[in-house]
């Protein structure tokens, strides 16, 4: 399992990487392989408004469908679209998919280090 | 196998149709097709066989065991079957004139009745034609019963984490924001969790009890009065109503409306499509907004499909319901408890419930564990269960629970299946140890071994297109 030490991490397992005041958010190395196969997103559109802690999308797999939860309140300035047709690429590939990018961030949850949502992850499993 | 349009030969017939003996007439030119339809030109025999090959193929609940969680794969009585034939039930029109079809309105109004005192109900419906659309319905009274009262502003729903996926998507579709609440640790509503999300917008809260773990939620009666005294309603899925027939009533937990698959609790044959019933019982507040035929006394506004709904499922429900009895009803019940108890402790000392108390009419076993140690999954020994000539149990599901396998046994199982089943999960446990990759592989007699599910829900082919 791969954590990279750059991102900062939610325990609804998203990743989150600060682009100067914009929050690039994908989903976890271990979201991804407890999802299993992602066969379908469910995209939010550019210009949508998310709330901390509350779902901006949701992700299908094999198994089971599972709500995206943003970590930050903010405003949609970009979505990748590229998803919608290749969810697979959040398995090959989920710290190379972002799935939204976010600004005017008014408030953000707190974050985990990679090292410490290693230790979530561990515990989880 | 081949398909039924790869055994076509063009020209070959399987139907002798007599002389027409009314006059012909012919459609006009605008609604004629302009090709024939490519319809599969196969003899009686070999049409005959296809269907005998496709049923041997299969598993169904007359071929051996299927311990189908949540689904109540129940043995459907052949006298069901047989009254539902009479000429008399699949000879009327819906549409001919009511006093020729009294009897069919006894039935409804039989059935009514039965279920309302099975479930503490003052009113039903039997038009939904199946369990989600049963909740849609449900869902729809409580919306209806707070515009009547002026609380539009009422627009939360609550859903706990263990519910049916088809709670939350049924409070969606009535146009709800569906608020999630997370279980306690014995897999019960989180009372703290539930009070902290009831408020001035609180339209109702969907449950189902027993819950989706197999266990009976002992705080019921607080949890309804608490979602009551913040101006909501009670919405219970009858899903598990089989746990519980006679014995307890969904309406004096404090329920206002309810809905039940006729299709599982009340035997009539599910799975592959239907036809079901998701018959919906409300309180007297709420029935002046039920459903019914627009051609019935009483009609209401709210009509959710044509008529009575699917009559013949209702006709088989009342017969088993009255086959059954006053004392045969609690009795299923009780033994599809017992049945469920003594499969969990026979399997136990191996595959370990998630749950370990005693559970109601299913349980959940988790084997995240097992995995961890042997890398044998759920989908592994359901898939090997297969070979046994056992149905799999549901598997992920629910989501609280890892790697589980939720088993349901049913009331019509003997002691000597059970002890059956039980053997071949012990098997399967070591096989485990010993031969992890026969599991990884299984199965290995059926006609189908591991489909691609990936593939099959990334790029579907849902119609046959002739080349």
């Amino acid at each position: 399992m791969n954590y990279p030490a750059e991102l900062k991490y939610s325990k609804s397992h998203e990743w989150v990487k600060m682009q100067g005041d914009v929050a690039v958010i994908g989903i976890s190395d271990f979201a991804q392989d407890a999802l299993g196969d992602v066969v379908f997103i469910n995209l939010p559109g550019v210009g949508d408004s998310v709330d901390m802690g509350a779902a901006f999308g949701d992700v299908e797999s094999v198994k089971a469908v599972s709500d995206l939860v943003s970590p930050v309140s903010g405003e949609i300035i970009e979505v990748n679209e590229a998803l919608a047709d290749a969810p697979e690429m959040l398995n090959s590939d989920p710290y190379g998919s972002w799935i939204i990018k976010v600004s005017g961030i008014t408030s953000t949850e707190d974050l985990l280090d990679a090292a410490a949502y290693e230790a979530f992850c561990a515990e989880e499993a | 196998m081949k398909l039924i349009f790869e055994k076509s030969v063009p020209g070959r017939k399987s139907t002798i149709l007599g002389k027409c003996d009314v006059e012909q007439v012919s459609l006009p030119e605008s609604m004629k097709r302009s090709a024939a339809p490519a319809l599969p030109e196969v003899s009686e025999t070999d049409l005959s066989r296809h269907y005998t090959e496709l049923c041997h193929n299969v598993h169904g609940v007359n071929c051996g065991f299927y311990p189908l969680g949540s689904c109540t794969m129940k043995y459907n009585p052949r006298i069901d079957e047989e009254i539902a034939a009479l000429p008399g039930f699949t000879g009327v029109h819906p549409l001919a004139p009511p006093e020729t079809t009294l009897g069919c309105r006894e039935v409804l109004d039989k059935a009514s009745e039965y279920l309302c005192e099975i479930t503490g109900m003052d009113g039903m419906t039997f038009q939904p034609a199946a369990g989600a659309h049963g909740e849609f319905t449900g869902v729809l009274l409580i919306k209806k019963y707070h515009d009547s009262r002026g609380e539009s502003r009422r627009n939360k729903i609550i859903v706990p984490d263990s519910a049916h996926g088809t709670n939350p998507a049924t409070a969606a579709m009535c146009g709800y924001q569906v608020v999630n609440i997370p279980s306690a640790p014995n897999g019960c509503v989180d009372l703290e969790a539930l009070k902290a999300v009831l408020g001035e917008d609180t339209a109702g809260l969907m449950l189902t009890n027993p819950n989706t773990v197999g266990i009976f939620d002992e705080n019921i009666l607080e949890i309804t009065r608490l979602v009551h005294e913040a101006g909501g309603l009670c919405y219970y899925d009858g899903a598990n109503l089989n746990a519980i027939m006679g014995a307890v009533r969904p309406g004096d937990m404090g329920f206002d409306c309810i809905h039940m698959n006729l299709h599982k609790t009340f035997a009539t044959p599910h799975g592959g499509g239907g036809p079901g019933a998701g018959a919906v019982g409300c309180k007297e507040h709420l029935k002046k907004f039920l459903p019914a035929s627009a051609l019935m006394d009483g009609a209401g506004e709210l009509q959710v499909r044509s008529f009575a709904g699917n009559f013949l499922v209702v006709v088989k429900a009342l017969t088993y319901i009255m086959t059954l009895g006053r004392e045969g009803i609690p009795e299923a019940s009780a033994n599809a408890v017992l049945n469920a108890n003594y499969l969990m402790r026979k399997i136990q000392g191996t595959f370990e419930p998630a749950f370990d108390r005693i559970c109601m009419h299913e349980f959940v076993l988790d084997l995240s564990e097992f995995k961890k140690r042997t890398g044998v999954s759920a989908l592994d020994v359901a898939k090997s269960l297969i070979d046994y000539g056992m149905h799999p149990p549901t598997m992920y599901f629910p989501l609280i629970v890892h790697e589980a396998l939720m088993l349901e046994p049913t009331e019509t199982e003997s002691r000597e299946t059970l002890d059956w089943a039980a053997d071949i999960f012990r098997k399967l446990y070591d096989l485990a140890e010993t031969d992890p990759e026969y599991m990884h592989s299984a199965p290995h007699s059926a006609a189908i071994a591991r489909p691609d599910e990936v593939r099959a829900a990334r790029n579907p082919i849902l119609r046959y297109t002739a080349e």
